[in-house]
């Protein structure tokens, strides 16, 4: 393939990447707040309450974009080096934290977005390493 | 409290499936051919070792603690505090794969740490 299409192809894939994982897991998040909270999970309604995760429509959905991003993630790795495709890990982070507030009105304090910023910066630091160190056996 | 367990399996668990799912995938060789039948043939190889379904089983209990977090708290709260997930992998990289993580990596860890940290006193 010519550079200019395997460029388009892997930044496709990036942008799937990056919107999919995120909307993933605040559809989890979503179909979650339904079932109501853990914290007054009683081991009697557990069945119940792997009846209501099992019939949510935003844990299918959000299990289905997840797959999705992996299915991405799994073929970009077939062509770009890890080291180049793991850094968009940390813009996934900040796109959730993103949705999180302005789709579902969730409350982030300026300490929080700092925190989230700093992580960020932390996965791109880890991202921008060699993907393999030990020897091939 | 519940919230920090259950935040704990997200991680350790993940993490040590995803290591023991490299076990065995290691153990079963680089993958060379993408056909179909083939993809299928490594598939079946990597389900004969234990070290795989005991990743699954880990990555599963894993998931099922994430979502039962996300009942508890949000989004923005949950998915950057299990970037912790990048400390547990070098760990366990270094120590059970034998694997050589290099000073920046260490760095970016102890950034992440930071920046769990800040979230953490932030969330109230």
């Amino acid at each position: 393939m010519s550079s200019h299409g395997l460029h388009l192809k892997t930044y496709c894939m990036l942008l799937i990447m990056v919107v999919f994982a995120p909307l993933g897991n605040v559809l989890l998040g979503k179909g979650m707040k339904n079932v109501g909270s853990a914290v007054t999970w009683a081991p009697s309604r557990l069945p119940h309450i792997i009846s209501l995760v099992f019939t949510s429509g935003y844990i299918w959905l959000g299990v289905a974009s997840l797959l999705t991003f992996f299915v991405a993630y799994m073929l970009i790795l077939s062509w770009a080096d890890f080291s180049y495709v793991q850094p968009a890990s940390s813009i996934a982070l900040l796109v959730v934290a993103l949705l999180g507030y302005f789709y579902l009105g969730e409350r982030i304090s300026p300490l929080h977005w700092a925190g989230i910023i700093v992580i960020c910066l932390g996965v791109f630091v880890v991202g921008n390493t060699p993907p393999r160190t030990t020897e091939v056996r | 409290m519940r919230e920090a367990l259950l935040l704990f399996f997200v991680v350790v668990s993940g993490t040590g499936g995803e290591i023991c799912v490299t076990r065995a995938m290691k153990r079963v060789g680089e993958v060379t051919n993408f056909r179909p039948l083939a993809i299928v043939r490594v598939i079946l190889r990597a389900l004969k070792v234990p070290w795989m379904w005991i990743g699954v089983a880990m990555m599963a209990l894993a998931f099922f603690s994430l979502l039962a977090v996300l009942s508890i708290e949000n989004v923005s709260f949950v998915v950057p505090v299990t970037a912790l997930n990048y400390a547990a992998g070098a760990l366990g990289g270094k120590f059970f794969l034998g694997e050589r993580v290099t000073p920046r990596r260490w760095t970016g860890v102890l950034i992440v740490c930071i920046g769990v940290t800040l979230v953490w006193l932030g969330k109230r």
